[in-house]
């Protein structure tokens, strides 16, 4: 659909051209000292652009490209290389944006019958959305090039900055891959994650299976209590699963004679699996409102024991939930710091123990690494888990494509 | 099925394997100065004994956890080191072990008995002092004004008209009450006097809110050099052996300014409640790492001053820099020309009241 388009009124397109000049005038002016100045300044230069391309010269290819070259000189003068690209970055959008506005072009693939208030909205949706994503997203992305930093601190050096290859290096990786404590930690984590995520999705599941039955006395209550350590502060559970488990601990060793390490272990699986529990009853509890009954009748019409019928029938049905309440349960463990502080002893310091007492006793940007890794492993995960799920819906034909 | 088999002979190995390992754990303060005892203690001690050593990085709440372990009756640390006003708390309190100098530490070389060798620094009786260490502060050279001089004495912390930018301080009344008197015309030795009065309190506050719009408080140690690397602030307080990774290790454009630096002492405590084979063992590494070789040995991967008198003259030089590590100790002559020594029975009388004073300073 096409809307015919005109050209807009300098009414319009000067004042929104140095409305987004200040914003981007904001942070220069920040980074160099004066945010006032730079508003002001940005939105005077972008304004002034913006009217004498428009109607001084008009022509348009040539205009964006001096409009490019400008910037891109003025991000040089300030800020040397990285100035350069995110100047020329900034030229790019602002000669697009100002033809785009003076043409009329943002209405082009727009209802003809819009309101400009419906339009702006149109438009306003948008950059909200975007605005969204880079608050998200932006926190993790500048981890990823100070975790290459030359030196030991949090600190984008004069070299980063000049793309100065001698400011960067890999040392911090290879204090990852050699530095005993966070192999240690980085084992720990291995090895109770997984194995509390596998007792977590076991109980959570027979006991989101078991609620689901109209039999069952009193349901609410026995949910309310299962997911009540989602719900309850963390260092709350904290705290009191320090002493509870302290107690178990003591007998365990003391009385049945485990070695302090095993028992050790032993405590900190329990008390994530017991934060991955809720986890997964809350996932397969909305996988089995849409799984029909009928199915397990007609299975044990057919001979089929109960066990059976479970895991031919059930469980094949359900399990996206339960691979997606194990995932939860997964990263529940293997993020969690406060219950793992309270009771594990150091022999059971899992990543992200690690990670805390260096942001507190040392800065280093070994932790920026640890982090990078972690992105890319979770990023790697999720778009496995994304493509078999895709793959098994492909293969069922439920998949429209 | 084969999963359960799998678990159970895991379970079986873990059992096996951790029954031959002996483990202890040991509790530092992280960073470069966990680093300097794993080099100079735990890795020779493990090599001689076979012993396991596991690093917690948790003194920072040593007390606090020691309590909460007693409590339930399970004390998973072997060994904690502390600052030692946290020593004469927790031996207040019954959860640290008293430990009988010349007994229970090796003596010097010469055989000076270790209760001469350490001195006055046994300020308590569970106490094992391990380094003399100082808190002062680091500014950036490069922020300093042309044509003045760098700062060289402490009142220039005050002085924003010579010295313009932002200082870190640590959140704490300790030390930073003590510089704003000593620089608001209290001599040094009447500072305690002063502050133990509510008027002295409130004085040296009035000096620190002279600064107070310039201050940003810190609570870690590391937090000052990375603000100093950051060139985020002019000077700042913090502990000397991180100011020398600085500036050595690290290559940072900072100096030290050591007039007024507060002394400070940091050791070992082994906490009660263990069982007596691990106790025996936590007392027989306590004899090894604090002996006068394995003290002065520390100093080479930090700067900070062994605690035995014997150890001082076989101070060497740093392990990787190679350069001598006499001239960067808190206690060499030229840094010592004026110090303060952390006074702990007037902390351990005021710390409650002035630290209630303080806070509610700092959030008007």
């Amino acid at each position: 659909m096409t809307t015919p388009i005109s050209r807009k009124p300098l009414s319009m397109v000067v004042p929104t051209v140095a409305v987004a000049g200040a914003f981007l005038g904001l942070f220069v002016g920040t980074a160099n000292g004066s945010g006032l100045m730079g508003v002001v300044i940005g939105a005077a230069l972008m304004g002034a652009l913006a009217f004498a391309l428009t109607t001084l010269w008009g022509n348009e290819s040539a205009s964006r490209w001096s409009v490019v070259a400008l910037l891109g000189a003025l991000g040089f003068l300030l800020g040397s290389i990285p100035g350069l690209i995110l100047g020329l970055l900034a030229g790019w959008f602002f000669g697009w944006f100002i033809f785009w506005l003076f043409e009329g072009r943002y209405r082009g693939h727009l209802q003809p019958y819009l309101t400009s208030g419906q339009v702006f909205w149109h438009y306003a949706f948008r950059v909200i959305c975007g605005a969204i994503f880079v608050f998200l997203i932006t926190p993790i992305l500048v981890v990823i090039p100070l975790s290459f930093n030359a030196q030991d601190f949090f600190t984008f050096t004069p070299e980063m900055l000049r793309f100065d290859p001698a400011g960067y290096s890999l040392k911090h990786y290879e204090d990852f891959f050699t530095n005993n404590e966070w192999q240690r930690s980085f084992q720990n984590s291995l090895i109770i994650a997984p194995i509390a995520t596998l007792i977590s999705v076991s109980l959570g599941t027979l006991a989101a299976i078991g609620l689901s039955q109209s039999h069952v006395p009193g349901k609410r209550a026995i949910m309310a209590m299962l997911i009540s350590p989602m719900i309850v502060p963390l260092i709350i559970s904290a705290t009191g699963m320090f002493f509870f488990y302290s107690q178990i601990g003591n007998f365990l060793e003391g009385t049945v004679g485990m070695s302090k390490n095993l028992v050790g272990y032993i405590k900190v699986i329990l008390a994530h699996a017991v934060l991955g529990v809720p986890f997964v009853i809350i996932t397969v509890t909305a996988t089995l409102v849409g799984f029909d009954r009928s199915l397990t009748r007609a299975a044990a019409n057919m001979g089929a024991d109960p066990v059976t019928t479970f895991f031919k029938v059930q469980m094949p049905l359900i399990l996206p939930g339960v691979i997606s309440g194990g995932l939860f349960a997964f990263i529940t463990s293997f993020d969690e710091v406060v219950v793992v502080l309270f009771v594990g002893s150091a022999s059971q310091k899992t990543l992200p123990w690690q990670m805390f007492t260096g942001l507190r006793e040392q800065i280093s940007p070994t932790i920026l690494a640890v982090a990078t890794i972690l992105v890319v492993i979770s990023i790697a995960l999720l778009t496995t888990i994304e493509l078999l799920r895709r793959r098994s819906e492909r293969l069922r034909g439920m998949s429209p494509a | 099925m084969k999963l359960t088999t799998l678990l159970m002979s895991a379970t079986a190995m873990t059992v096996a394997g951790s029954a031959i390992a002996e483990e202890m754990t040991i509790v530092s303060w992280g960073g470069a100065y966990s680093n300097s005892q794993l080099k100079a203690y735990h890795e020779p001690y493990s090599e001689k004994t076979g012993v396991t050593i596991i690093n917690d990085d948790s003194s920072a709440e040593a007390v606090a956890k020691l309590r909460a372990m007693n409590e339930a009756g399970n004390v998973t640390w072997d060994v904690v080191d502390v600052v030692a006003a946290d020593a004469i708390r927790l031996c207040d309190e019954g959860l640290a072990l008293e430990i009988d100098a010349d007994t229970q530490l090796a003596a010097a070389p010469d055989g000076t008995p270790a209760s001469e060798d350490f001195g006055d620094l046994i300020v308590s009786d569970c106490f094992i002092p391990q380094i003399v260490y100082s808190t002062t502060f680091g500014y950036r050279t490069d922020m300093v004004p042309d044509g003045v001089e760098p700062p060289s004495e402490i009142c220039s912390v005050f002085d924003l008209e010579t010295y313009p930018g932002k200082r870190a301080l640590e959140k704490r009344p300790i030390n930073n009450m003590e510089w704003a008197l000593l620089c608001d015309g209290v001599a040094k030795e009447d500072v305690y006097d002063v502050l133990e009065t509510e008027e002295g309190q409130d004085q040296a506050l009035a000096k620190l809110d002279t600064i107070k719009g310039d201050v940003i408080w810190w609570s870690a140690g590391a937090d000052t050099p990375q603000l100093l690397a950051d060139g985020e602030i002019f000077m700042g307080s913090t502990y000397n052996g991180r100011l020398f990774s600085v500036i050595e290790e690290q290559n940072q454009p900072v100096a030290i300014m050591w007039d007024a630096q507060v002394f400070d002492l940091d050791g070992w405590i082994i906490p009660t409640g263990l069982s007596p084979e691990r106790e025996a063992r936590a007392l027989d590494y306590i004899m090894f790492a604090t002996d006068t070789q394995r003290l002065a040995d520390q100093a080479k991967y930090i700067s900070y001053g062994p605690a035995r008198l014997s150890s001082a003259p076989l101070v060497g030089t740093h392990a990787e820099l190679g350069i001598e590590m006499a001239p960067h100790m808190p206690t060499d002559p030229a840094n010592a020309a004026n110090t303060f020594l952390y006074n702990y029975e007037f902390w351990a009388d005021y710390r409650d009241d002035i630290d209630a004073k303080f806070q509610a300073w700092l959030a008007q």
